[in-house]
């Protein structure tokens, strides 16, 4: 378990990065907390040529919460997040159940996005919140050889981002500088449920619901998010199980089936898919009622 | 003998360094000029090797050398050898160093690689290219036993071994019985998975012609000779030496590994160091793994629910080879019975070739499977006439006063299964109290209510430990007063260093602090046989006793001759010997170890001071008398007529969520009786360590193989030990039924905790769910389909 030969590159600054990105092409990938990546190469299931190790570039750790959206760099740590006192409640209880303190104090929030880990926690809350990633890479203005100093960004719909597992949008010469995670309406409220094998593990399923509630507390809109049940984060659309109904009177079972129907997840070794989807049952409908709650409180 | 510190629950003297960081494991362990091995190993289950091109590896800038099949000559070039030969295992198969023609597992090494260093050895082993035939495999034992295909071609129904034993006529008093019941009991698959996986380090000193091998391993004695044979070297040329190990649990037994031959003749011929370190999918696919077995039983009981008549039949997954014999079934064969009184006992094992990763002894080694099997089927017993579960099993133990008990079969050391002592009712007793048993229905009940699911189990369990046939140790009372104990037996993180200590400063009457133990080092001492099978502390124990008995006989009767006393009238306290009544009149020991040894130069002040005293026969005897030796030292060994049995009862109470069928403890209790205890904070360790491990095997870990014999979980991703937060608080409290056999009076602890684990939970859920469970381990979505098994 050690890896083949790469070229290390630590560039100091973001323009740095991506020059060497542009250069190594398909041949580079980016290393940020290493936390999926040195795994991957020890095992040597990925062999790139070139590492472009971030952790240099301070520019890129930062969380910044404004009114409408939580920005966070591409340097900045789970743990980092979950500290942050401006941070959303579901994006802290969701990072609270990524892996273990040590790894949280490594691995980065963008890095566990861009790596698309279908089990992930953060794909799917970026997913529920409909948040976007920003994609920087070098531009190469014709006519010349070696790309330039100006970043040409873009920013990648969560809805556009994860292509499949471990696939994202992200092109081999583009580095994800910063992930948006809107925040929810007024009187919305949200919970992240999951059930691991062992503290800290990926999730047989993780849940998050998201509910949104009119003046008079009827619940006007909720959606799940999932992992573990497909190639990329789940979502599905809870609102015909429960809405319109004043929030105390609704039948969150409902919305558990609703989802269960939804979803197709596949056996593995450690569930089948009958278990799966009783999963998506259970923790909706548990997510969802946690969620009611929190959005009457929130309004 | 004082008795000061034995008993007494001191620190772990290994600790500070071991929790430091300060412990030196193998993967430590780096010279000048060392190289790194790394292995090509098969892909596949089951294939014929075409043909190995190694041109690509060549390239890679550091590669020093690679070698296959064939290289390897004289006794290397052989299979492994067989180290646990027995009648029933008619058809023993080892693997060769390096395979010859043919693969029977995925991981089995097909070519060494010797480089500069481990990431160039990987990168060249990447590089060679081995065509393989792909062979149908075999994966499991339905298809082991049917036998379509083939693990050996030349072993034509895929069975290595079979074995009966009965005792009386189980048939006809089953026939017989007023109640009969038939269940099927499965245990999955497991590994023993220490956190340190194997490692092997060579020297090679060719002024000198000598072998230094360092290596990972629970005997270092054995693996000595074994390298001796199959190197073709003198032993006197081959030292042995176990630096820190971090972990056996049953799997470093097994010696020699290909590895562990195969490093020290690339150091030879290479004239340089050599390491290999394994990594840990590397050990997924390449050590050993241990517990797959099938066991269908046929039980005839009375209206009472005592046992009648026995009868057990099972399948033992042996894996691709045999290399420890049939131990793990023939365990589980005789230590089924339990605590209790069988009537008629037949048990009859077929062990299988599969194209696996060979089986042997895991912690407990096949124990589990027997104690899962006998108390599933006291439950079921008690189930079936509506008693109270500990009611049946009361009415079926052997009481105290039957001890001896000669349950009439041939144990795993080829001698008779005699328990010596133990009082399983009291066991019973004691635990039914620590976990509150009879208020339980109770707390079911109110849970229930509340729509909450709980249960409780129980499970007994009698364990063999301290086979022989024999451990040593030196000790020595150095002239500084320091006494300094070697033993050959290993230590794998366990405390020997602690209770050894506390053995010899109790003899020698010296603070424990002045004790150095030394383990699992063939220059310290050559003869031992290694750490396995809950042996340590009753063996090198008491072979520690028995040497440090004798040192102090010495001290006595040369002490008495300076001090011209009767040596009777001496004692030893903290290092002094003194006349009783008369404390003055003394000597240290330190002075008396420098008498011993009748030299004329005195190198330090504990010499010069010695001179005031005279001994030895005058002038007209000589310095060293005829039956004496120089030196305030001695060596003791310890070699019983057989096994002694310990025994417990374990106690547990789960709760499962009736949505997702989560499984929690709420509790975990443990009786535990090793006779009597050397240090009960160590053993309380074991026992901590054991139940870890025990509910590691009922809810969490399995080896898992599709059906082409592809591992599928070799990561500890997938393989889920337990962390810290799954495992319980553990209650204990201890009975202490010494044993008769030794000296010291005690028994072995070491794999206690972790036996009884899958046969309690299995009870727990059950009676929490109200669902038979005959098959572990049980994990949520199980737990999940077992539910909607029932219902439909
Ligand atoms: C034992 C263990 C348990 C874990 N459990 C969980 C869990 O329960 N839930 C969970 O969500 N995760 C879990 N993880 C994964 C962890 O969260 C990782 O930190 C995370 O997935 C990746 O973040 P990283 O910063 O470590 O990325 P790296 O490992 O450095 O990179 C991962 C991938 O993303 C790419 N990448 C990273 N950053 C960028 C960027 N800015 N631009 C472009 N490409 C980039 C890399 O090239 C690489 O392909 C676990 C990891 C371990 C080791």
């Amino acid at each position: 378990m050690k890896p083949p030969p790469f070229v290390y590159h630590r560039p100091a600054s973001v323009v740095a990065a991506l020059a060497t990105l542009a250069e190594a092409g398909e041949d580079g990938k980016v290393l940020a907390g290493g936390q999926s990546l040195v795994p991957l190469l020890n095992m040597r299931l990925t062999q790139p040529g070139h590492l472009v190790d971030i952790n240099r570039i301070r520019e890129l750790s930062y969380v910044d919460a404004g009114s409408d959206a939580v920005r966070v760099g591409a340097l900045t740590r789970h743990a980092e997040l979950a500290r942050h006192p401006g941070v959303p409640a579901l994006l802290r209880e969701a990072t609270g159940c990524v892996a273990h303190p040590a790894i949280r104090n490594r691995g980065t929030t963008v890095g566990s996005i861009v790596h698309a880990d279908p089990a992930a926690e953060l794909p799917a809350v970026l997913a529920l919140l409909r948040g976007s990633v920003t994609l920087a890479s070098a531009a190469a203005r014709p006519g010349r050889a070696r790309p330039d100093q100006e970043i040409v960004r873009r920013s990648v719909a969560a809805a556009d981002f994860f292509l499949g597992p471990l696939t994202s949008a992200v092109r081999p010469d583009e580095l994800a500088v910063e992930a948006v995670f809107p925040r929810p309406a007024p009187r919305s409220g949200t919970a992240w449920l999951e059930l691991s094998r062992r503290k800290g593990d990926f999730a047989l399923c993780g849940t998050g619901v998201l509910v949104t509630l009119d003046e008079d507390r009827r619940v006007t809109g909720a959606t799940g998010a999932y992992t573990g049940v497909g190639p990329v984060p789940v979502l599905v659309e809870l609102t015909e199980a429960v809405a319109g109904r004043p929030v105390d009177a609704v039948d969150w079972d409902r919305a558990g089936t609703l989802a269960a129907g939804a979803v197709a997840p596949e056996d593995d070794i450690h569930a089948t898919a009958a278990y799966r989807r009783q999963l998506v049952r259970v923790l909706s409908a548990r997510a969802g009622a946690a969620a009611a709650r929190m959005a009457v409180a929130d309004g | 003998m004082t008795t000061k510190l034995f008993g007494e629950p001191i620190p772990r003297r290994e600790d500070p360094r071991l929790v430091a960081g300060a412990g030196r494991y193998l993967d430590d362990i780096d010279e000048p000029g060392q190289l790194a091995a790394a292995f090509v190993r098969s892909p596949h289950a089951h294939a014929s090797i075409v043909d190995i091109d190694v041109t690509g590896a060549l390239e890679v800038d550091g590669l020093v050398a690679v070698y296959t099949y064939e290289d390897l000559a004289g006794p290397l070039a052989q299979p492994l050898p067989l180290l646990i030969p027995h009648p029933s295992l008619r058809a023993a198969r080892t693997p060769y160093p390096l395979a010859k023609d043919r693969v029977r597992h995925v991981g089995e090494a097909v070519a060494m690689v010797v480089a500069t260093d481990r990431y160039l050895a990987e990168d060249a082993a990447q590089r060679i290219r081995v065509t393989y035939q792909p062979l149908p495999p075999v994966v499991g034992l339905d298809a082991a036993s049917k036998a379509g295909h083939l693990v050996h071609e030349d072993v034509p129904d895929n069975v290595s071994a079979h074995l009966v034993q009965e005792v009386g006529d189980a048939a006809a008093a089953i026939a017989a019985a007023p109640h009969r019941l038939h269940l099927e009991l499965h245990i999955e698959r497991s590994a023993s998975m220490p956190m340190e996986g194997r490692g092997v380090h060579a020297r090679w000193d060719e002024t000198d012609r000598s072998l230094r091998v360092y290596s990972s391993t629970q005997t270092s004695t054995s693996l000595r000779f074994a390298l001796a044979a199959k190197l073709d070297l003198p032993v006197d040329r081959v030292e042995v030496v176990t630096p820190d190990v971090g972990g056996g649990f049953g799997v470093k037994i097994v010696h020699p590994w290909p590895e562990e031959v195969l490093v020290p003749w690339a150091a030879i011929r290479l004239r340089r160091p050599v390491k290999w370190a394994e990594d840990r999918r590397e050990h997924f696919i390449s050590s050993a793994h241990e517990r797959g077995q099938q066991h269908s039983v046929d039980v005839g009981f009375d209206d009472d629910g005592r046992l009648l008549g026995l009868s057990v039949k099972f399948l033992h997954d042996n894996g691709a080879y045999t290399p420890y014999g049939i131990i793990v079934p023939q365990v589980t064969s005789t230590q089924l019975p339990g605590p209790y009184r069988l009537g008629a006992y037949r048990v009859e094992f077929h062990s299988l070739y599969t194209n696996t990763v060979q089986v042997t002894p895991y912690r407990g080694a096949g124990r589990p499977h027997g104690v899962f099997v006998m108390e599933r089927t006291m439950d079921a017993i008690a189930a079936a006439l509506g008693l109270d579960r500990t009611v049946v099993r009361e009415r079926n133990f052997i009481q105290p006063e039957q001890m001896p008990y000669d349950q009439g079969l041939i144990f795993q050391d080829g001698r008779p299964l005699v328990y010596d002592s133990g009082d399983y009712p009291a066991a019973l007793r004691l635990a039914k109290k620590l976990v509150g048993w009879d208020e339980f229905t109770a707390v079911r009940e109110q849970a229930r209510a509340q729509g909450r699911r709980v249960g409780i189990g129980i499970a007994c369990y009698v364990e063999g430990t301290g086979v022989g046939p024999y451990e040593g140790a030196y000790v020595r009372v150095e002239t500084t007063g320091k006494v300094v104990v070697a033993t050959g037996l290993t230590t794998q993180g366990q405390g020997h260093e602690t209770v050894f200590a506390q053995i010899a400063a109790d003899q020698l009457g010296v603070p424990v602090e002045n004790v150095n133990v030394v383990t699992g080092d063939t220059r310290r001492f050559a003869f031992a046989v290694g750490t396995f099978a809950s042996r340590a502390a009753v063996m090198s124990g008491n072979a520690v006793a028995a040497a440090a008995g004798k040192v102090r006989a010495k001290a006595l009767r040369i002490a008495g001759e300076a001090l011209e006393v009767d040596p009777a009238d001496l004692s030893i306290v903290d290092g002094v010997v003194s006349v009783k009544g008369t404390p003055q009149a003394a000597i240290p020991l330190a002075s008396v170890a420098v008498l011993a040894n009748p030299l004329r130069y005195a190198f330090d002040e504990q010499a010069k001071q010695a001179t005031q005293f005279a001994v030895g026969g005058g002038i007209h005897r000589p310095p060293v008398a005829e039956d004496d030796e120089p030196g305030l030292a001695a060596t003791g060994y310890y070699s019983p007529v057989r096994s002694t049995f310990a025994n417990g009862v374990h106690a547990a109470v789960v709760e499962t969520d009736p949505e997702t069928a989560e499984i929690r403890i709420l509790r975990y209790c443990v009786v535990h009786d090793c006779g009597r205890l050397i240090n009960p904070r160590i053993v309380q360790g074991q026992v901590h360590g054991g139940v870890a491990q025990g509910v590691g095997g009922a809810l969490y870990e399995r080896i898992v193989y599709d059906e082409h014999g592809q591992l599928l979980n070799a990561s500890y991703m997938d393989f889920l030990i337990p962390y810290a937060s799954e495992v319980p608080a553990i209650e204990i409290d201890h009975l202490q039924t010494p044993s008769p056999l030794n000296p010291l009076g005690i028994k072995g602890a070491g794999e206690a905790g972790v036996i009884p684990g899958a046969a309690v939970l299995a009870a727990a859920i059950e009676d929490a769910e109200g669902i038979p469970v005959h098959r572990m381990p049980i994990c949520p979505s199980e737990l999940w389909e077992l539910r909607n098994a029932d219902h439909r």
